[in-house]
């Protein structure tokens, strides 16, 4: 081995995360190269000092205490509701009066984790948007200007979705169709994350609405949520986390961005 | 109603089992990417209560993993929503020249106090600075680190290579602009 070769490997070896034969022909070429066992020496260095000296953030008591309260009322409000005290939720208290709400409902309308409903549904909407990939019918109209595809479905269906453009935050408008969920007729509109397909779908919600779920079926993710007395589900291969980037922003009221710190 | 208090209550406890456990490891990473205490707390309670209310989703065994991709993904939309972007693109990084970190001055490395580390490793691109501070802090793997970053392995491992490269270059330049002041 030589010392290009030692040194690319290096990090890998000092990290331990070499198999076994390349760890020794790398530990081999330490031994007889000064150079290269330097520049491992300086690692080792490096890493002593961070873990000596750089500062390791505890949590601080007063943040413990806060998170334990908060989940507590969280979990509280799935218990038939009461009021609970929410100061902590400085982000999004609106959501924090859905949730509640929400969980109330949910104790009331349903059994447990992953009931029947949400069963039912979940595999109503990753059958739609499989069928939405498949059937060649992505979209009825293909734009990824929201002022072309909010308007399209005036008079196709008794609501209007809102539209919103996520280009900047990388989730492009690849347009949008109707479509037929929960025995209704329902706006889907189709959002695209590098190589991956949203649809999402939206359809007035007949109660209070419920907090935010993320289901799996079938390799798909699916996130519900209910805001502005609508449903929302976004369906998607995509991994659960950029889903639920994607559900948050889709979420976030239009609202003027909040001063810089 | 009864069953369903039982259940909320099972279901908290298992929750700090597994995940709230973790609140000092979801606290450093947070500090270190928001880079301000406050910020920090705030990314910290809304990523916990994220945590909960997926929790349904949690398949375990490692509750610390699972939970430090929430807190690094919610400190994303927090930072975008509060801030101006600091998480850069690919494209950036690959200009980045490879300094191979031969001839660090391990002498002044060594003897490097916690402010000048403090304060090389918060300039760090946001990118670096998370896969060092899982690497080191947590003491996570490769594999580990890139589900936490959503990252391929490969990536992972370039992206500490230059941390490291660019901490060692960042020490040795302050230490030597102190001896020439």
């Amino acid at each position: 081995m030589n010392c290009r070769e030692a040194l690319k490997q290096m990090h890998a070896f000092f990290d331990g995360e070499l198999e076994l034969a390349r760890t020794l022909e790398v530990e081999r070429h330490m031994n007889e190269c000064r150079e290269c066992a330097r520049a491992l020496r300086s690692q080792t260095a490096l890493r002593s000092a961070l873990r000596d000296a750089a500062p390791y953030y505890r949590a601080p008591a007063s943040l413990r205490k806060r998170v334990r309260s908060s989940l507590r009322d969280e979990a509280r409000a799935e218990a038939p509701a009461r009021p609970a005290s929410w100061r902590w939720l400085a982000v999004g208290a609106s959501l924090a009066a859905v949730l509640l709400l929400a969980a109330a409902l949910w104790t009331l309308t349903r059994g447990g984790f992953g009931g029947g409903r949400d069963d039912q549904i979940a595999q109503e909407v990753v059958s739609a948007h499989v069928r939405s990939l498949m059937a060649n019918h992505l979209t009825d109209v293909a734009s990824t200007d929201q002022h072309t595809v909010k308007p399209w479905f005036d008079g196709r269906i008794d609501f209007a979705p809102q539209v919103k453009d996520l280009a900047a935050e990388g989730f492009p408008l690849v347009g949008g169709r109707l479509d037929y969920l929960n025995n209704r007729a329902v706006a889907a509109l189709v959002y695209q994350r590098n190589k991956h397909l949203i649809n999402l779908f939206v359809w007035p919600a007949a109660g209070r609405g419920e907090g935010e779920r993320l289901l799996t079926r079938q390799g798909y993710n699916a996130i519900f949520w209910t805001g502005d007395q609508m449903n929302y589900c976004a369906v998607s291969d995509l991994n659960a986390a950029e889903l639920q980037q994607f559900a948050s922003l889709i979420r976030e009221p239009a609202q003027p961005a909040a001063p810089n710190r | 109603m009864e069953k369903g208090t039982t259940r909320t209550r099972n279901e908290l406890a298992s929750f700090e089992a597994a995940v709230l456990t973790h609140l000092d490891a979801a606290y450093n990473l947070a500090r270190w990417l928001t880079r301000d205490e406050s910020d920090a707390e705030d990314v910290v309670q809304e990523a916990m209560l994220r945590a909960y209310r997926f929790f349904g989703s949690f398949r375990g065994p490692d509750g610390r993993a699972w939970l430090l991709a929430i807190v690094r993904n919610t400190c994303r939309t927090w930072m975008r929503r509060n801030r101006s972007p600091e998480f850069m693109s690919e494209a950036v990084e690959l200009d980045e020249v490879e300094a191979g970190g031969m001839t660090p001055e391990e002498l002044l490395i060594r003897n490097a106090d916690g402010e000048a580390l403090r304060r090389a490793l918060e300039e760090l691109p946001a990118e670096f600075r998370e896969a060092l501070v899982l690497r080191e802090f947590e003491g996570l793997s490769y594999k580990e680190i890139a589900l936490v970053t959503d990252s391929p392995v490969g990536t992972v491992m370039s992206r500490l290579a230059r941390a490291r490269a660019r901490l060692q270059r960042s020490l040795a330049v302050g230490a030597g602009a102190e001896v020439k002041a």
